[in-house]
């Protein structure tokens, strides 16, 4: 049983935490010529463009409803039309993301309501979907806010009863915000290998991998999933549910459309990735490929090359929750230990995790817990560059935000292939950051010459003897 | 904050945008907004305050996005970097718990940090909800016998620039000329020398730039008394009434608080920059204007020919790499043309240049420095910008961060110039980091890669 401490001070120091919205947002950024715009004031939408351009090193398609004074204390339900109405004409989308904030939800705005309102006004832009998601940021983190924005794209655009299998070929995703661009890849690259064909919902890796486009700027998303591709959710062989927060939008899936799914945790290290193929080759019927039974053997191979490093290695982590238990999962594999376990925010998946503690809390609350535990290596955001540097740690990068190191947000984490690569970092890291020197000691009847002199030095033999010994 | 307050900030008699028709800043536009908000100014304003606990209250998303992310250095505490907020959850704001919170808040930074101040930054939620920030700062600087200063630029009272006047405006009503300045410490070399002190506003020492200019400011016998907020202490702030000048620095966002500086303590004050060799040199001497002192005039003439001198020299290689090169300049107000000096002082054509947020004033500024038909952009959408480098065959653009990846993706090279960036090109010796930042972008021999399509395609590609 795993406990947890929830948050117990007043101030949130160093926060560890990134708001609903920046996770709706980032859910929309998924879809093919998308436009997430945010309830609120001009601000939310500044601070969270800023945040994923560091991050991705991308232009960022995201616009604002703009609430000012008057239209925070009278209604901004003219906000919504007019900024929807702003976003049609000039970007031309496909897709509008009408996500609230806390500002827009402490005022009481109806935006279901709203949108109604505005189909009616605008007949003109009927073609261009909107996507109403509730994510205020008192609540949840980034994590659930992804989760949500899904599970709302899933309740306005896959239709009730499908047909199962019609498309047998088809595997749809869901991948929880903890999914890079690169593990979008490698995963759609496994399963292609199947001879299957997945339809991922929504497809980070095709919109913000990094690529140079043709043309030389779009308002708009230049990739991701197109809407169209929700029309055959409910034909499709099955769905592959990655990370627990994606379990609601799962569920509404599979309550929609009767497509069977098979749900994982995570797609870290040997265990998941053998379930994931396992039930690859039961959808396909088509046998595992020799190709990835080689990686199979070689994450093998690593797992041995880097236990004697890894094993009992002191680990302090902070993360959204599906990434936290990622890491305990694929840690606890290899025999070390996560002493710091630290969630941005509270999640059913805290109680099933191969740990005894998890704090729910920021990265003050890391840094404390690592420095009591004697944590030997931090894995954690870009933010917790500071807090590793204070406490002489190495820092492993991962989650939201990473903005210090290049390429850091498509790195492959998952299959056989990512986790040997991560085994091999983080044996790596150990084996440069190595703490069990042994202190020279000096004979008090020695005769090196070196030491005669220390000897000289302090007049009498054993002083020198003293200050050797390790403290 | 009262909605006539929000007013009379918002018309700033000593702003010539004032001058126009239009009242002050204009409104925003939903649906096609972009830049921060009021909260956003306030925070970048005065968060470059090196000792002081900053306290953001609301809920995460305020200060969970944007902590930790300016390029303000410190040369001494790091206590401005540890991100803090109140982290408001549903039930604080339901059952109006965020009052009690921030005064936990508070005590806890105080006792975790011993600051030499807390300022606690309002954000929309508890500005809605009605949190009374300036009693639980009050009440808590009582109990605490610390400073603790309620800055109240929620996000929906207006866009960025009014936060940065509201930053200035709490200042001057809670800080400014609590406290009178020590003399200055003696130069042992120059015992005899008169020092004056001197106020610089709107200067953040990104990446450390101004560090680049204060030598020379040592040299001439210039203290800087206070800053609004590079490299600043809470203590400074507190002596800025004493200043005998103060400098309004490459931005008009704070003209009220030298203008209120001059009202309330007749301290005179002027506008200049730090960019470019001419900039530089003008401000320098904008100081010896107001401070009247023929020493000073002498001292302060002979570092320039000096300076001046040196500079030439040391950019001669780089100014023969970048001669005639085009640029497009997209920055906003008082940078538009300050930085045009200074690419033109690296022998640069400045083909055009942004005009979006520049008064009347600066506007006869670009005239004077790029002739009387000088292009100005007036507005900064990123197909238009695209459009005009196409257009005026500019060979690169320099604007702010936001735009730096809409240029990359256009195959176009780029040089950062806001409040991001990595590099400074502040005083003399910044010019030098300017010229080898943009010989490294234009010089690139990526940009042929990039522009070069695949051998095995086919068809025909309008770059190139």
């Amino acid at each position: 049983m795993v406990e947890i401490f929830s948050r117990g001070k007043a101030l949130s120091i160093n926060p560890l935490k990134t708001s609903q919205p920046m996770g709706a947002s980032l859910a929309l950024l998924g879809l093919h010529r998308a436009m997430p715009m945010l309830h609120g004031s001009q601000g939310c939408t500044a601070f969270a463009k800023v945040f994923f351009v560091r991050h991705f090193r991308e232009p960022i398609p995201l616009q604002t409803t703009a609430m000012d004074q008057v239209s925070s204390i009278m209604g901004a339900d003219d906000n919504i039309i007019e900024g929807l109405r702003a976003v049609c004409e000039k970007a031309r989308p496909a897709v509008i993301g009408l996500l609230t904030t806390s500002l827009s939800e402490v005022q009481g705005s109806d935006i279901h309501r709203i949108v109604k309102l505005f189909r009616g006004r605008y007949p003109e832009f009927q073609g261009i979907r909107i996507l109403p998601v509730n994510t205020p940021d008192f609540d949840g983190c980034l994590e659930t806010g992804f989760a949500a924005a899904v599970r709302a794209m899933i309740e306005e655009w896959a239709p009730a009863g499908g047909r199962p299998g019609h498309h047998p070929r088809q595997v749809n995703v869901l991948p929880g915000s903890f999914l890079t661009p690169g593990d979008l890849e490698a995963l759609k690259e496994i399963i292609a290998g199947f001879d299957l064909h997945p339809v991922v919902i929504p497809d980070l890796s095709d919109s913000l991998d990094g690529h140079l486009p043709a043309g030389d700027f779009s308002p708009v998303t230049t990739g991701g999933t197109p809407v169209t591709a929700f029309a055959t959710l409910g034909e499709a062989a099955a769905t592959l549910v990655i990370g627990a927060s994606m379990n609601p939008a799962a569920d509404l899936l599979q309550q929609r459309t009767g497509v069977p799914d098979h749900r994982f945790a995570h797609l870290f290290g040997l265990d998941a990735m053998d379930t994931l193929l396992m039930t690859l080759a039961g959808i396909s019927g088509k046998p595992i490929s020799p190709r990835l039974g080689r990686q199979r053997a070689q994450l093998q191979d690593a797992m041995l090359d880097t236990h004697f490093l890894l094993g009992q290695a002191r680990f302090a982590v902070a993360a959204d929750a599906d990434l936290l238990n990622a890491f305990c999962c694929l840690l606890g594999e290899m025999g070390a230990e996560v002493v710091a376990a630290v969630a941005s925010s509270r999640s059913p998946l805290l109680e099933q995790m191969p740990i005894a503690q998890v704090k729910i809390g920021d990265l003050d609350d890391l840094e404390r817990l690592a420095r009591d535990r004697q944590a030997e290596v931090i894995i954690s955001n870009s933010h917790a560059a500071e807090t590793a540097r204070r406490l002489e740690l190495p820092l492993v990068r991962a989650g939201f935000p990473l903005y210090d190191r290049i390429g850091a947000y498509r790195r492959t984490w998952i299959g056989y292939r990512g986790s040997r690569q991560i085994l091999f970092e983080l044996a790596n890291i150990l084996l440069s950051h190595s703490q069990h020197d042994i202190a020279p000691y000096h004979s008090i009847y020695s005769c090196k010459p070196d030491y005669r002199q220390e000897v000289s030095a302090h007049g009498i033999a054993t002083a020198s003897a003293d200050s050797a010994r390790p403290h | 904050m009262k909605a006539h307050d929000i007013a009379a900030l918002l018309d700033e008699p000593a702003c010539a945008h004032n001058l126009k028709s239009k009242a002050g800043c204009a409104r925003t536009k939903p649906g096609a907004t972009a830049g921060g908000c009021a909260f956003d100014g306030a925070q970048i304003a005065l968060l470059p305050v090196a000792d002081v606990a900053h306290i953001v209250h609301g809920p995460i998303a305020c200060a969970g996005s944007s902590w930790d992310t300016r390029g303000a250095r410190s040369s001494g505490p790091t206590l401005y970097r540890i991100g803090m907020t109140t982290d408001l959850n549903e039930q604080d704001i339901i059952m109006g718990r965020g009052e009690k919170r921030l005064f936990h808040a508070i005590k806890q930074a105080i006792d975790t940090y011993s600051p030499a101040a807390v300022f606690v930054y309002n954000t929309c939620v508890p500005a809605l909800t009605g949190d009374d920030l300036e009693a639980v700062c009050k009440a808590a600087q009582s109990h605490w016998s610390v400073p603790v200063v309620p800055v109240d630029a929620a996000g929906f009272y207006g866009a960025k620039n009014l936060g940065n006047r509201i930053a200035g405006e709490t200042m001057l009503k809670y800080v400014v000329g609590t406290r009178e300045p020590e003399p200055p410490p003696v130069d042992p070399r120059r015992p005899d020398i008169k020092v004056h002190d001197i106020n610089l506003i709107g200067e953040y020492n990104i990446a450390g730039e101004f560090w680049q200019v204060l030598p020379l400011f040592d040299e001439l016998g210039l203290r800087v008394l206070g800053s609004l907020s590079g490299d600043a202490r809470f203590r400074d702030i507190q002596t800025m009434h004493r200043a005998e000048v103060s400098m309004v620095v490459c931005s008009r966002a704070m003209l009220n608080v030298a203008r209120k500086l001059q009202e309330q303590y007749g301290i005179p004050w002027f506008e200049g920059s730090f960019y470019g060799i001419q900039d530089t040199s003008n401000s320098l001497r904008g100081f010896v204007r107001l401070l009247d002192d023929p020493e000073l005039t002498a001292r302060t003439e002979t570092l320039i020919a000096r300076e001046e001198a040196r500079i030439k020299v040391t950019l001669e290689p780089w100014r023969q790499r970048l001669h005639g090169k085009r640029a497009l300049l997209y920055t906003g107000g008082v940078k538009s043309w300050s930085v045009v000096s200074a690419l033109q002082d690296l022998g640069m054509d400045v083909v055009a240049t942004g005009a979006k947020k520049s008064t009347e004033e600066d506007k006869e500024r670009i005239r004077e420095l790029m002739g009387k038909d000088a292009r100005m952009l007036d507005d900064g959408n990123p197909r238009l910008l695209l459009d005009c480098v196409r257009d005026y065959r500019a060979d690169i653009l320099i604007a702010g961060g936001r735009n730096m990846y809409t240029a990359l993706k256009a195959r176009l090279p780029f040089l950062d110039i806001n409040q991001e960036r990595e590099f400074g090109y502040a005083g003399y010796q910044g010019m030098v980091a300017l010229a080898r930042q943009l010989v490294r972008t234009l010089e690139s021999p990526v940009w042929q890669a990039v522009r070069k399509p695949a051998p095995w395609s086919t068809g025909d590609r309008s770059h190139g």
